[in-house]
């Protein structure tokens, strides 16, 4: 096993290195026939109790980084394990444009068409310029508004997985409207009459989330992250410099097990120990009977009980005081 | 000669003028009382003719930035203040450079505002709108749980009493002190904003300097009609954050009211002189559509 999956976080790295020192006695243990058996058990247990330790224990600046590893469950990857035999990839927004940054199309799941819209990053440089990062411009918010509408038509239920640093911050972003576009999203998708259940799979930031985000419900995996603005803009905003990212991404109350604790989302999808990369596929198996028991539940729901369902769960949120006296 | 060019040359033979001493100047006693200065073309004026004028440059037309009650003041006849008493918490406990707690205790204290909202029933004539005036001088018009309730209750209230809807936004975005509370209450006025489009009824969207973010990406452009005030500036992404992502400078008008025009993102970018007068007559022009053409329910939307 010796050589860690993946180049190890800097918080991984002790593991590591008890790791190596337990292989080095075995070695020299095969090699002299000097039993260490004994300070061998002592080791790995060491090492397990300080691996359970590391990765119960993740700070918010821990999460980020897992959150945006690059070999965590895409987007496309979900939807190929969720729907091996069906996927129509949908594409374009009928103006001009195809936004890789989004993709979606028609899966099958619990027996019936399911419309899937999710972001993606793409993994390794050429495939990042081909999904931007993972950054609509508006072009890919309108494609995604486009789907959301075919479901609507057809009576399909959407899922949508979020993966995103954010909207683009570019010239022909701002001149095509990516506020309007997020804005006539959020507006649109909370009156769509079929159900929604988003899944924030990794990064869920600000605006740029939202444009596919207004759910019915919402999960989010262990270790993703959903945020009014990434720890990094943050902290170059309020600290005035982006040095103070990991300060920033504990005082944000970006977790996963934060917004649970907020009520906004409906619940965790676990993870393996250290991060969905360890296991996508298990991670994926996670993803699956999330969305198997939400869509069973919103599926009972009558059209007019869907779109009631989905206003009340943004309306109640929000903390403020108010005396009652004056009005 | 006028008054301001005798003030200013007054003060030239006194003192070079560079920025930094005009600023020294206009913080003391008098001068700051009683004068402005144009920051777009460094005119000087008594104070009382540019407030008389609405706070607009008469030498060169800058609209300088104006409070929410001057702004009420300015477009209504009369006004009705509603849900007045509330008030930020500090969900996440949340400590930058200061902690948030202490900053709103400032801010309050210094702006003399509960938050960065007013809203209403203000009236032009005998016509009654709901309003929502945004404030910039109270945290950067930042929007946060109160802002979000404040404008969800205006909307709602907009529904209830069948009221057309002017939203005067004024925001560096979402308020990250409140964390995803903040970036939640997009979604809230949203939600609500399609309550209000499928009942028919009037959204006008009023984009004054600067909006940005979080409030450009929610109610800001969900107007049927969205109007930019002149020399406004707006957009979803700040300037900077741009340059740093393409790495290269951006046109000087980036952003403007005049440049959104260009680019099909507003519907008319209107004079701070002229603009109750177009609020009021787009109200009475939908008004008077909706009472010809029968209720909307008629109409698929
Ligand atoms: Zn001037």
């Amino acid at each position: 096993m010796t050589q860690p999956l993946f180049e190890p976080f800097d918080f991984e790295k002790p593991i590591y290195t008890i790791q190596e020192k337990i292989e080095e006695l075995m070695r020299i243990s095969e090699e002299t026939g000097v039993d260490f058996q004994s300070e061998i058990d002592k080791l790995s247990a060491r090492a397990e109790a300080f691996r359970m330790n590391v990765y119960k224990n993740l700070q918010p600046k821990e999460k980020v980084q897992i959150a945006r590893h690059p070999q965590r469950p895409s987007a496309i990857e979900v939807i190929r394990q969720l729907s091996p035999q069906t996927w129509f990839e949908l594409h374009g927004d009928r103006a001009g444009q195809d936004d890789q940054a989004v993709v979606g199309g028609i899966i099958e799941f619990l027996d019936r068409p399911v419309m899937v819209v999710g972001t993606q990053k793409g993994r390794g440089m050429k495939e990042n310029l081909v999904h931007n990062f993972g950054m609509p411009n508006p072009e890919g918010y309108r494609k995604a508004m486009r789907l959301f509408s075919h479901a609507n038509k057809f009576g399909m239920p959407i899922v949508t997985l979020i993966d995103t640093p954010g909207a683009y911050p570019g010239i022909a972003a701002e001149q095509h409207g990516i506020g309007i576009a997020i804005a006539h999203n959020i507006r649109e998708m909370a009156r769509l009459r079929v159900p929604i259940v988003s899944i924030v799979l990794g990064e869920g930031c600000s605006g740029g989330a939202l444009g596919i985000g207004v759910a019915n419900e919402i999960y989010m995996l262990e270790h993703a992250l959903y945020t009014v603005i990434s720890p990094e803009g943050c902290a170059s905003i309020l600290w005035r410099s982006p040095e103070y990212a990991a300060q920033a991404a504990e005082s944000l109350k970006i977790t996963a097990q934060d917004l649970f604790a907020f009520e906004m989302i409906e619940g965790i999808i676990p993870e393996p120990l250290g991060g969905a990369h360890y296991d996508p596929q298990m991670t994926i198996e996670s993803v699956r009977s999330s969305l198997l028991s939400s869509l069973t539940t919103l599926t009972q729901l009558s059209p007019e009980e869907l779109v009631e369902q989905r206003y009340q769960k943004f309306r109640k949120i929000g903390a403020f005081e108010e005396s009652v006296l004056t009005r | 000669m006028p008054l301001g060019h005798w003030f200013a040359s007054k003060r030239n033979n006194k003192a070079s003028l560079n920025p930094e001493s005009v600023n020294q100047k206009l913080t003391d006693g008098d001068f700051e009382r009683l004068w402005i200065q144009c920051y777009n073309c460094s005119e000087r004026f008594p104070k009382k003719d540019i407030q008389e004028n609405r706070m607009v440059c008469s030498a060169c037309g800058y609209h300088f930035r104006i409070n929410s009650w001057e702004r009420i003041h300015q477009i209504t006849d009369s006004f009705e203040e509603l849900n007045a008493s509330l008030r930020p918490k500090d969900p996440l406990n949340f400590t930058d450079t200061a902690p948030y707690a202490e900053r709103i205790e400032k801010t309050e204290a210094k702006t003399n505002l509960k938050e960065a909202v007013i809203t209403g029933i203000g009236k032009i004539s005998d016509t009654k709108f709901a309003l929502a005036v945004m404030d910039f001088s109270y945290m950067g018009g930042s929007m946060g749980s109160v802002v979000g309730e404040k404008i969800t209750r205006l909307i709602e209230t907009a529904l209830e009493e069948n009221l057309s809807l002017i939203i005067f936004s004024s925001s560096g975005g979402a308020r990250m002190q409140e964390g995803t509370y903040s970036l939640m209450q997009m979604v809230k006025t949203g939600a609500a904003l399609a309550k209000l489009h499928e009942a028919g009824l009037l959204y006008i969207s009023v984009l004054t300097e600067p909006t940005f973010g979080g409030v450009t990406a929610s109610y800001g452009t969900l107007g049927d009609i969205i109007i930019a005030e002149e020399g406004a500036r707006i957009g979803f992404a700040g300037r900077r954050v741009i340059e740093q992502t393409i790495r290269q400078k951006l046109p000087a008008d980036f952003q403007t009211a005049n440049y959104l025009l260009k680019y099909g993102q507003v519907d008319m970018v209107v004079q701070r002189q002229q603009l109750k007068e177009s609020l009021y007559r787009l109200i009475q022009l939908h008004q008077k559509s909706l009472t010809l053409a029968g209720p909307v329910s008629s109409r698929q939307l």
